[in-house]
């Protein structure tokens, strides 16, 4: 029996497990979601603006570990998916992105909400497709999700036409999608492998340098199966943060830019650094030539082109993290080298360099009493939540304040913008990561400028009863710029005060949902409490120290021993 | 350095400005670039010529690969191999200058492919260095238009990859 084009991609999702997208209707995919109303086993997320939905899915890829699923209609609908795409481009995170085109016969004739969306998103893509023709569209559907999900992931978009959508084909057989040109390396070389395993006996200082790469193979047991065995310390980026239990003796946590002091000494002082699907970006790297001086490098990578692009790697081995580092684990059981005691005495001498380093600067803040510090608000939310919530994040102050400060010891429960930066990520990510995970507690650490990027959500929140939880870390300022500004630019303030400001209390009730505020320290723990003893949307509003800063702070272009501190 | 890197590409619409995009986005050089279909008929091949250092060519060439439409990609300068150039070139014709015109046409091999009172069109094949020296010396007698196609390259088949 023949179906329509629109009937044909629901079944796509149903044979790729999706059963939950997020999306925001229009003229062009109409069709659509006519058939998206009968479809009783998949959950429609209706958004409030298309960027939102893009967020969403993206966090509920980083939850769930597989594919998140956005639908817009063409022309401004799928323009504003744009920022949403580069976001997921920039931290590898596999999603399909569906837009509506105008018909095949008006492409290129400038019709009323055309956009030629494929060529706008050529380059913040890993692919993305045009389908013309309908009996095209179930393999490049198939194709789209084995491309977003397989080697290093990524987003892709696949751009439908308003009469492929209404066009008759028969479905075709499912089928394992096999690509001439596209096959991406799993499996490590053995011999590079040994190479980097004889080097870890070898060295006397090594660190793991731990990126996005290590949550999104899932190789979080074999990281710290193999930093365990060899007594390694790990240091995280941003996006690996959970990669390694940020509690554990061995972690420093985050380095770079707003890393720890400890984390950015061990990586300049060591003679071995041990990169794991980490792509050594310049909020990490600092001025390059000052990065790890002394270290041999290793990088593990299933993306060559990571290798070796900004600073020169001494053993590339590309493949998926989770296989190269049990190919390492396996290699050290079997050589038997850790076994005898002589090699963990040798890190001995390091790990208390770096424990030294910790103690004369520690992470920390001004403690103060009749001011909320952001930092201890933090702080609570990791202690009541016994660090077991999902924490997602804006960008700037209260990004960075939510690394440092919520020790994450399980992958996925991270969420945040880290290559592309982008404001107005944390709540539409928190309303994915809820879809993806309803028993967990999802909280947005926002600031007072990004939350109102994407505040629109509110409404989708609590159309889907999702007890989403907002803090916003409230100064009224656009806070990292202004901590640049004052520290680089003479504390001019250009463009960065937020005078004119929402009663984000009174917001939250508009919508139906709880608000909450809080302008002492001591009344950030009952605010809290009662926040996650509400079963509903809550904003909880922290009136915070205005001009408080991140710190270490490594200025731009600075090494990454040239940090500020407290 | 200067390398010539052939690219086979899967013939799709929008490939070439994926390629060209890579290229403009990540401030790589191109030279030149050529682009034809090869035998199988849904594959194409482009050689472009490109200008940097060993790590920038290393990045081009990984960049290229990571194209899901892009098949092969081989960096020809690393190997023997044979690279043409054809230019199409109208140069003023006067009484005086006529027979120097088709002297240097002749030392070059090139051919008379087009002629008008005033001028001659001259076709000439071969490197891309030979090509800029009979430009070059051409240049006093008066060029008026210049068409080049690009380098086009092939390894030596005693040095197959």
């Amino acid at each position: 029996m023949k179906i329509t084009g629109a009937q044909a991609l629901l079944k796509c999702l149903e044979e790729q497990k999706v059963h939950t997208i997020f999306g925001f209707p229009g003229g062009a995919v109409i069709d659509l979601y006519d058939e998206i109303l009968a479809a009783e086993k998949l959950t429609h997320v209706l958004v409030r603006h298309e960027q939102a939905a893009v967020h969403a899915a993206d966090a509920y890829a980083r939850v769930t570990g597989d594919v998140g699923v956005a639908l817009v209609t063409s022309g401004p609908g799928a323009t504003n998916t744009v920022t949403g795409i580069a976001s997921a481009y920039a931290d590898s995170i596999p999603i399909v992105v569906f837009t509506g085109q105008v018909p095949t016969g008006l492409i290129g004739n400038d019709a009323f909400q055309e956009v030629d969306i494929v060529g706008i998103t050529r380059p913040c893509t890993k692919h993305n497709y045009l389908v013309k023709d309908v009996n095209d569209l179930v393999p490049t559907i198939r194709e789209a999700f084995h491309i977003a999900r397989t080697g290093r992931p990524g987003p892709v978009l696949v751009d439908l036409p308003k009469d492929v959508m209404a066009s008759k084909i028969l479905f075709p057989e499912p089928q394992q999608v096999k690509m001439r040109t596209y096959r991406p390396t799993y499996e490590p070389h053995p011999g590079q492998i040994e190479k980097a395993c004889r080097a870890i006996l070898k060295a006397r200082r090594p660190v793991i340098y731990a990126g996005g790469g290590v949550i999104l193979s899932n190789a979080h047991e074999e990281l710290t199966e193999l930093a365990r065995t060899a007594d390694i310390p790990v240091t995280m980026t941003l996006m690996g943060l959970g990669g390694f239990p940020g509690t554990d003796s061995l972690s420093m946590g985050m380095l770079g830019m707003h890393g720890t002091y400890y984390a950015n000494m061990a990586v300049a002082n060591c003679d071995l650094l041990i990169a794991v699907g980490s792509r050594f970006d310049d909020r990490v790297t600092g001025r390059v030539d000052a990065f790890a001086p002394h270290a041999k490098i290793i990088h593990i990578d299933i993306d060559p082109t990571s290798i070796s692009k900004n600073v020169k790697v001494h053993i590339p081995i590309v493949a998926d993290c989770k296989h190269a580092l049990t190919a390492m684990n396996t290699w050290f059981a079997r050589s038997g080298e850790f076994n005898g005691k002589a090699e963990k005495e040798n890190h001995a001498l390091w790990l208390q360099q770096i424990k030294e380093w910790k103690a004369a600067h520690p992470l920390g803040y001004v403690e103060k009493t009749d001011v909320i510090k952001p930092q201890f608000v933090v702080q609570k939310l990791h202690e009541l939540t016994g660090g077991n919530a999902i924490i997602t994040t804006e960008v700037g102050q209260n990004q960075m304040w939510a690394a440092q400060f919520y020790h994450f010891n399980h992958p996925r429960a991270f969420m945040t913008s880290g290559g592309l930066g982008v404001m107005g990520y944390g709540f539409p990510a928190a309303i994915g990561a809820q879809m993806a995970a309803p028993d967990r507690v999802v909280i947005d650490i926002a600031g007072d400028g990004s939350i109102q990027m994407n505040i629109q959500e509110m409404a989708t929140a609590m159309q889907y009863k999702l007890p989403v939880k907002i803090a916003i870390l409230n100064n009224n300022f656009l806070g990292m710029v202004r901590q640049w500004q004052e520290l680089f630019y003479d504390k001019k303030y250009s463009a960065t005060i937020l005078d004119v400001a929402p009663d984000f209390v009174a917001l939250a009730r508009a919508y139906g949902a709880v608000g909450l505020r809080a302008t002492k320290p001591s009344e950030v723990e009952p605010v809290i409490k009662e926040a996650l003893a509400t079963k509903n949307l809550v904003v909880m509003d922290f009136v915070i120290e205005r001009e408080e800063g991140v710190y270490p702070m490594v200025p731009a272009g600075k090494a990454t021993t040239e940090m500020l501190l407290v | 350095m200067k390398h010539t890197i052939s690219v086979l590409l899967q013939n799709k619409p929008g490939v070439l400005s994926r390629v060209t995009g890579l290229f403009s986005g990540r401030g790589f050089n191109i030279e030149s670039l050529s682009v034809a279909p090869t035998l199988e008929a849904d594959v194409s091949c482009l050689t472009l010529v490109t200008v940097g250092d060993d790590a920038i060519v290393e990045q081009i060439t990984k960049q290229l690969h990571k194209l899901i439409d892009v098949i092969k990609v081989t960096d020809i300068s690393e190997f023997e191999y044979v690279e043409r150039e054809m230019a199409l070139i109208r140069v003023k014709a006067e009484p005086s200058t006529r027979a120097e015109i088709l002297r240097i046409c002749d030392i070059f091999r090139g051919k008379v492919v087009d002629v008008s009172a005033k001028s001659y069109a001259l076709e000439v094949t071969g490197t891309c260095d030979k090509v800029q020296a009979m430009i070059d010396i051409l240049r006093p007698i008066g060029i008026q238009e210049i068409i080049r196609t690009g380098t086009i390259a092939m390894t030596r088949a005693s040095k197959k990859y």
